[in-house]
């Protein structure tokens, strides 16, 4: 007779906690759109009224259009960056590297409402430099547009874009482009023939990677297309949510977007399986930097220039923001206040309480995730548990659920009794855990690959127990690795809006929701002041990682 | 007192076998090599013993006890034995004195007592100096010090070896594995030691169990692996060996161009693994007659040669022949290719192995 397992309890649990976390929120997403509200009774009315009216197909029209958009401006923004950073001899590539982080872990909601300051219709400061300068009477750019709201989201889409293509870059060996070169091909003709093609896969890959996620996104729609009087899928989907709430039909007008992200998914993994040529030719081969004479001061300008639009001039005019008195008078010292700091902090209701909780939640959830993902990372690299590769996948799963979705398939299991988990921590903290779920197990399963595991059978074979074998030898060793995914994990949990939004409470705000209702009131010097506080925390977060995780730990998670 | 016993061991991927009906005894203290090609199923046996993997069929003993088996399974940690895995598997995480100080801290010993025998034991593998030192900060031989000192200072009652220099430069392998010998006469712990070099299983071992697609092939002291290997494989895998197929009919024996006096070999296919300095070579077939006198002659053309400084290695194709034989000569002897020489083939130094296949 077989011996009971002790390890099948944990396996046991660690299922339960993913059918809670992933499973479920799916399922009760998906049959509550099929469910009449009242009755319970199978019904495809929810679809009827979620697409019952014109503009509920238009704002998903604006979705697609605003997804494909964004993509092309992207690439526009990004691939000539990402060429002249990993092959030419273009100056300055460090601070452009830098200056591209910075931009990647800029909230995209933060920087609209830099660009709100700066090209606000009129009262925006380029509009009022345009004024000055021309003595015309009506400012140049309305970034409550359509063409606006693209320009915010493309600024801060691109650096993943940028990251992803210059690393394909990085592996395509010089010896290719010789070898075409020497059949007497220029250096051009050599770019567009074999370069070009190398690394197409990944472009096309981070492409679509882009296009979801600009569709994904409710911040930066809420704070440009509302006011601009247009409406995309997720504000939508918020529309839906505002009183009286009809949950049903949020999730039948969700699952669309799901099934979209869920198909461009599966497309895109299938284009980057078939890109081994690329990593084939390895890094063995020597890479040439590609001389461009005064040309390269060209793409540095270029460079210089786009990265001035995403974070130089928005960190500008909020700063200015945060610390005046009234933001359109501009810098002078009798302007200058910390009063919206400490209103916030101290006279507000639930500004400083919304900073407390954004990081409980983001360390709560940190902690969670990491610990449920090395859990299952271990056991599916060691094969201890037949089935475990299943719990993996369910860590992964969660990648092709855009937030607000899943905020909805959260709203849904847990809200009703008997749960009646709407509006707590709790809750908050759960939905965060599943939508980093991903990103925590790529790390877990990298840092746990990255251990032989002979050291731990080293520590078995000559009298320690697996507990002994983890407590001595792989959690020390694993240590730079989890606090790399803890940090990747908190980072975008703790500005994390879109599933915040529909799950929040009154004294479970924010500091992302606090951020929005702040917008609606329109005090921009205090909205200022709540942005700068998280850029500055989130400078201070990444900062720490480079110091104790190493310079590139933020680009690990592509 | 430490005797192992492996009995019918098996071991399945899937459907196809890595370990196939291995039986085998270690007497206490022994030293026992496995050798054999890659993919062969050496390391699968390793760890079986260690108890990482358990076996499809078969058990695995000490002294007596069971500790493996397709039903139960002995955890490695309570097996008493030690391993040094290819990759030294040394904790960074550790200085060399922690790393070695380790599965005697695990015994729950006086920490004086564990001091005293760390101490004792670098000093005995030469490490005495580095002992504060991180694991990063030496060198590769070093590493395979402290992975020995590790293994050895818990007086394991069996220490197992998976290609422990493998990772190390030729001169270095050499002289670790003098050390890895030097340490077990120390010590006499029962000892398997897998590997794929053969100079260093006949360096070590007292006995090698030569592996072949999961099975043993032949199991001996390193001289009669040499001089009589039981089979094709073994006499081909053990040193070079040139092979003469040929078919007996009593009285002769007839190979490929030349036959020779049967010399009571029954009727029937003959074969013969020749070790190529157990040919001589001759300018005539009259030299030596007395030393040679009941050697196999044949008359035979240089074809090719190399200078290696310890020999000469030859190519020698019998006239006749289609098959060229592997023949060594001192430095002094030149022949030039072309020339026509007589052999004298020692077919007392010649091994009886079963024909090839196709003929059988
Ligand atoms: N975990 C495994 N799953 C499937 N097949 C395996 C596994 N481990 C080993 N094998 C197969 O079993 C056979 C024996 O492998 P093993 O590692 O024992 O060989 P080895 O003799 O140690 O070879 P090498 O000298 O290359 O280390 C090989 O054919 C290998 O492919
Ligand atoms: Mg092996």
């Amino acid at each position: 007779m077989r011996r009971f397992d002790p390890l099948t309890i944990v396996w046991v649990l660690l299922a339960a906690i993913l059918a809670f976390l992933v499973i479920n929120p799916m399922l009760r997403l998906v049959l509550s759109s099929l469910q009449a509200v009242d009755t319970g009774d199978w019904t495809l009315a929810n679809y009827a009224i979620a697409y019952g009216r014109p503009r509920y197909i238009q704002a998903l029209w604006n979705t697609l259009m605003l997804g494909v958009c964004v993509t092309a401006l992207c690439l526009v923004l990004a691939v000539p960056m990402a060429w002249a950073v990993s092959r030419t001899d273009m100056p300055a590539k460090g601070a452009i590297k830098l200056l591209t982080l910075a931009a990647f872990v800029t909230p995209p909601y933060l920087g609209a409402i830099g660009w709100i300051l700066l090209a606000g219709p009129n009262a925006g400061w380029l509009n009022q430099a345009w004024m000055g300068l021309t003595g015309s009477g009506e400012g140049l750019f309305n970034i409550y547009s359509f063409a606006g709201l693209t320009f915010i989201i493309a600024l801060y889409s691109f650096p993943y874009l940028f990251i992803f293509i210059s690393s394909a870059l990085d592996t395509v060996s010089s010896e290719m482009e010789d070898a075409a070169n020497v059949l007497g091909c220029g250096t051009l003709r050599t770019m567009v023939r074999i370069t070009l093609p190398l690394v197409l896969p990944a472009i096309l890959g981070g492409a679509i990677i882009t296009f979801l996620e600009a569709i994904a996104l409710f911040g930066s729609p809420a704070l440009i297309a509302i006011p601009a009087r247009f409406n995309v899928v997720t504000t939508q989907l918020l529309q839906f949510f505002s009183p009286p709430v009809r949950a049903e039909v949020a999730a039948a007008y969700a699952v669309p977007l799901l099934l979209i992200t869920l198909c461009l998914f599966g497309l895109q993994r299938r284009i980057l399986r078939r890109r081994g040529f690329v990593s084939m030719t390895g890094k063995g081969g020597e890479r040439r930097i590609i001389e461009l004479g005064p040309w390269r001061w060209v793409l540095l300008g270029y460079s210089a220039f786009v990265l001035s639009l995403c974070v130089l001039l928005p960190y500008a005019a909020l700063s200015q923001a945060a610390l005046a008195k009234a933001w359109g008078r501009g810098w002078h010292l009798d302007n200058l206040t910390l009063d919206n700091f400490a209103y916030l902090l101290f006279r507000h209701e639930t500004a400083g309480q919304s900073v407390l909780n954004s990081f409980y939640y983001a360390g709560a959830a940190a902690c969670i995730g990491i610990v449920l993902t090395l859990s299952i990372a271990y056991i599916v690299s060691r094969r201890l548990l037949p089935g475990a590769n299943v719990l993996g996948f369910l860590c992964m799963a969660p990648i092709v659920v855009p937030g607000i979705v899943l905020a909805v398939g959260f709203y849904a299991a847990y809200a009703p009794p008997p749960f009646a988990l709407y509006g707590t921590a709790t809750l908050l903290i759960l939905a965060f855990t599943t939508r980093f779920l991903p990103v925590g197990y790529a790390q877990a399963s990298a840092a746990i690959r990255g251990i032989n595991p002979e050291m731990e059978e080293a520590v078995r074979i000559l009298g320690g127990g697996r507990i002994v074998a983890i407590r001595r030898v792989l959690a020390p060793l694993m240590r730079r690795g989890m606090i790399g995914a803890w940090l990747l994990v908190f980072i975008p949990a703790s500005r994390e809006l879109s599933t915040a939004l529909f799950l929040y409470g009154p004294k479970t705000r924010t500091m992302s929701v606090m951020l929005l209702d702040l917008s609606e009131e329109g005090n921009f010097e205090r909205l200022a002041a709540l942005g700068f506080m998280l850029l500055i925390a989130t400078m201070v977060i990444v900062a720490i990682g480079f110091r104790f995780v190493g310079r590139d730990f933020m680009q690990r998670r592509t | 007192m430490s005797r192992l016993q492996l009995h019918n061991l098996g071991r399945m991927f899937g459907v196809v076998p890595a370990v196939d009906n291995v039986s085998l005894t270690l007497t206490d203290g022994e030293f026992v090599s496995l050798l054999g090609p890659s993919g062969c199923g050496k390391t699968t046996t390793l760890r079986m013993i260690a108890g990482f993997i358990k076996p499809s069929s078969g058990t695995i003993s000490v002294s007596g006890t069971t500790i493996s088996s397709p039903e139960r399974m002995v955890a490695p940690e309570h097996r008493g034995m030690s391993m040094i895995f290819q990759s030294y598997a040394i904790w960074p995480n550790m200085t060399v004195a922690e790393n070695v100080a380790f599965g005697l801290t695990l015994r729950k010993m006086p920490s004086s007592e564990v001091r005293a025998r760390t101490e004792k034991m670098l000093s005995v593998v030469r490490l005495a100096h580095l002992k504060d030192r991180y694991p990063s900060e030496l060198s590769g031989g070093q590493q395979q010090r402290v992975a020995l000192a590790r293994a050895i200072v818990i007086e394991p009652a069996v220490l197992l070896l998976d290609e422990p220099l493998s990772n190390l430069d030729a001169n270095l392998r050499e002289e670790m594995r003098s050390e890895i010998r030097r340490l077990h006469d120390e010590f006499k712990i029962t000892t398997v030691y897998v590997t794929h070099d053969q100079s260093e299983a006949m360096v070590t071992s007292d006995r090698i169990v030569v592996m072949n697609q999961g099975r043993i092939e032949q199991v001996a002291d390193p001289v009669s692996l040499y001089t009589k290997p039981q089979t094709r494989f073994v006499a081909g895998f053990i040193g070079r060996t040139n092979f003469l197929d040929g078919l007996s009919d009593g009285t002769h024996i007839r190979f490929d161009g030349f036959s020779v006096p049967a010399d009571g070999v029954k009727a029937g296919p003959a074969s013969f693994s020749v070790r190529p300095q157990s040919i001589s070579i001759h300018a005539a077939r009259s030299a030596d007659e007395g030393r040679h006198g009941d050697a196999w002659w044949v008359q035979a053309v240089v074809a090719e040669r190399a200078y290696l400084g310890e020999y000469w290695d030859y190519g020698i194709t019998p006239v006749l022949s289609g098959q060229m034989l592997r023949v060594t000569a001192p430095p002094a002897t030149s022949l030039s290719a072309g020339q026509t020489v007589w052999l004298a083939i020692d077919h007392r130094q010649a091994a009886r192995v079963p024909a090839p296949e196709a003929c059988a």
